[in-house]
């Protein structure tokens, strides 16, 4: 028994999870055809490949990923906005769920931006259905879609003058003292 | 024919006194020229079913353009449950589609137990699986008898909804509520079913059937309903697509997703049932697939009936099941897992999830971002009426009013999951 077979034989027994594997496949051809460098922070919570990119390429990858032959991601499941106050120069983020029907896979993008400079590109020209959920992360978290064909608020009233969902606007009055509990401190 | 007799005449009558007095008050003159008409459909319109606005450019009849204001009955629910520990979210759910209440809730204890990797036992997935099965039942009988009201068939609506009734009694008996449910707990059921329930829902499956069948008598080949509803609104595939359709909307247009099959979840994988697709997307698709439906859920009912496999109604999950009361008043354990739950002092694990669920209306999506607080540091919904109502102006332009509503019917909007 030569050292590398002692190596190897470990690996050997695993059974390959299926979705890992996927995802790996996924991942492999994310990096070919938009460089390696264009993806940070790759993980999988819960078997969904998740990456983090830049706003200046996502319009590019989810453009290509929709005409790739291989992958079709035909499906823009679901976008939304996210505040991370915290997170200096990168308070404000964009999550984007994609799905592709052919293959079933699903994939998230993820992108951060500062909350100062909340531009990022529309999604508007590849999926009709991008329309009304970017006016609904503008409506919520003021982050604007450069070329949205109609940007306005969507769900809370047009003359309101902040951008409810971000974390500054707590959810009840903070002065309010008759809610507080001496034992949970909340 | 004096000059003012004409359209043309009377612009060039007003144009020339504007230019003699510049700057002063002129009448307005109503443009005849271009013949539109603006109409009001809604907030409040009976035969919208909800606070849905429209405001319609009309040319006689038909309609030019089509603008949908929403938001009218919006209760910020994403920002609510950021300050909501896990429980009380569920009764958030409730209000969203309150249609088909126990889809939502039982779909959202499914993420939080992704999140938290509880795994659930056979018995209460099979129940979970009843219980989501008759929502969708409810959730189409309700959609296709309100196209029946809307196409002027008052019948078959008080025959189904006579059904849909029966379908609240057995909610009743699984979880003591009616339309907005809160059923089931994280980590399984919050009792097990009841024989009473267990009776209630095969008299239910055994007299069923036959009222579905009459309902279908009525509507399927009638000839006043399908002038009414072919090729009215239809929607292509690759446009439904784009436009986030899920769900029967979807399937009408041909495209055979759907979420139980593709990313089972609750033992979906163990029944076997059929997905029907239509192939022009038109509200008489869209009605045929939700009729269709029903049937299917029928199946995958009879099947988990039969199957119902022994064993506990919940996971052993101490930490986020609710104990039951009898447990509560003699066991301290229990009294404490009691307290510190209702208290909202559990911490849930630090993660993300998204689990989608197939929804009355569609893939009904939970994004939950938990930063391992007592409550999601942000939870999304993916709402399948929010996304799919946005093509609501291009199916309905070009048809007629009457049109319009049958549309809207067909595609069955909910205001409550639509504003969330």
């Amino acid at each position: 028994m030569t050292p590398q077979d002692a190596a190897a034989a470990p690996e050997a027994p695993v059974a390959e999870d299926p979705i890992k594997a996927q995802n790996a496949q996924v991942l492999a051809l994310l990096m070919r055809l938009f460089g390696e460098a264009t993806f940070t922070d790759v993980h999988e919570p819960y078997g969904l490949l998740t990456a983090t990119t830049t706003r200046e390429k996502i319009h590019e990858i989810i453009a290509g990923l929709q005409q790739d032959q291989e992958l079709k991601f035909h499906f823009l499941t679901t976008m939304c906005g996210i505040n991370y106050p915290e997170n200096e120069g990168k308070e404000l983020g964009m999550i984007y769920h994609l799905h592709s029907m052919t293959k079933n896979i699903r994939l998230r993008l993820k992108i951060f931006f500062p909350i100062a400079d909340a531009v990022v590109p529309t999604l508007t020209d590849l999926y009709n259905t991008a329309n009304w959920m970017e006016r609904e992360a503008y409506d919520f978290f003021g982050i604007v879609f450069t070329g949205h064909p109609n940007l306005i608020r969507i769900l809370n009233v047009e003359d309101m003058d902040y951008f409810p969902m971000r974390r500054e606007y707590p959810v009840e009055d903070g002065t309010r003292e008759d809610k507080t509990d001496l034992f949970f401190g909340r | 024919m004096a000059v003012n007799d004409t359209l043309e005449g009377t612009h060039k009558i007003h144009e020339e006194a504007a230019a003699q007095r510049p700057g002063q008050l002129m009448p307005i003159l109503n443009d005849f020229s271009q013949e539109l008409t603006t109409l009001n459909l809604g907030p409040t319109h009976p035969a919208t079913h909800g606070i849905f606005q429209n405001i319609l450019q009309m040319d006689g009849e038909r309609i030019v353009s089509g603008v949908p204001t929403i938001g009218y009955i919006h209760r910020a629910f994403e920002k609510l449950a950021e300050r909501k520990p896990f429980y009380q979210i569920t009764t958030l759910t409730d209000r969203m589609n309150y249609c088909s209440s126990p889809i939502n809730n039982l779909g959202w204890h499914m993420t939080v137990e992704k999140l938290l990797g509880v795994t659930v036992p056979k018995r209460a997935q099979y129940i979970r699986v009843i219980m989501m099965e008759l929502a969708r039942i409810a959730d189409h009988l309700i959609c296709n008898s309100i196209l029946g009201v809307d196409t002027g068939a008052f019948t078959g609506f008080l025959y189904v909804f006579q059904e849909r009734e029966k379908i609240y009694e057995i909610y009743e008996e699984v979880c003591g509520a009616r339309l907005t449910t809160n059923m089931g707990r994280v980590g399984g059921m919050e009792r097990d079913l009841s024989p009473a329930a267990l009776d209630k829902l095969r008299a239910w499956l055994k007299s069923f059937p036959a009222v579905m069948k009459e309902f279908e008598n009525m509507f399927n080949r009638n000839r006043i309903f399908m002038d009414r509803v072919v090729n009215v609104g239809p929607i292509s595939a690759e446009k439904a697509l784009s436009y986030g359709f899920t769900g029967p909307n979807l399937r009408a247009a041909g495209v055979d997703y759907d979420v139980r099959a593709m990313n089972p979840y609750s033992s979906y994988e163990d029944f076997e049932f059929d997905i029907p697709v239509g192939t022009n997307g038109d509200t008489y698709d869209r009605f045929i697939v939700r009729n269709e439906e029903i049937w299917q859920s029928l199946r995958i009912i009879n099947q988990a009936v039969d199957k119902l496999p022994e064993g506990p109604y919940h996971a052993d999950a101490p930490h986020y099941y609710l104990p039951t009361k009898p447990e509560v008043y003699k066991n301290m354990e229990a009294l404490i897992y009691h307290f510190k739950i209702v208290m909202g002092e559990i911490d849930a694990p630090v993660g993300e999830v998204y689990h989608a669920v197939e929804g009355g209306n569609g893939e009904l999506g939970f994004y939950l971002i938990s930063d391992g607080g007592r409550t999601p540091y942000r939870l999304h919904f993916r709402r399948p009426c929010f996304i799919y109502y946005q093509a609501y102006p291009e199916m309905a332009v070009g048809t007629t009013l009457s049109d319009a509503i049958v549309i809207l019917s067909s595609m069955n909007v909910i205001a409550g999951e639509l504003d969330a």
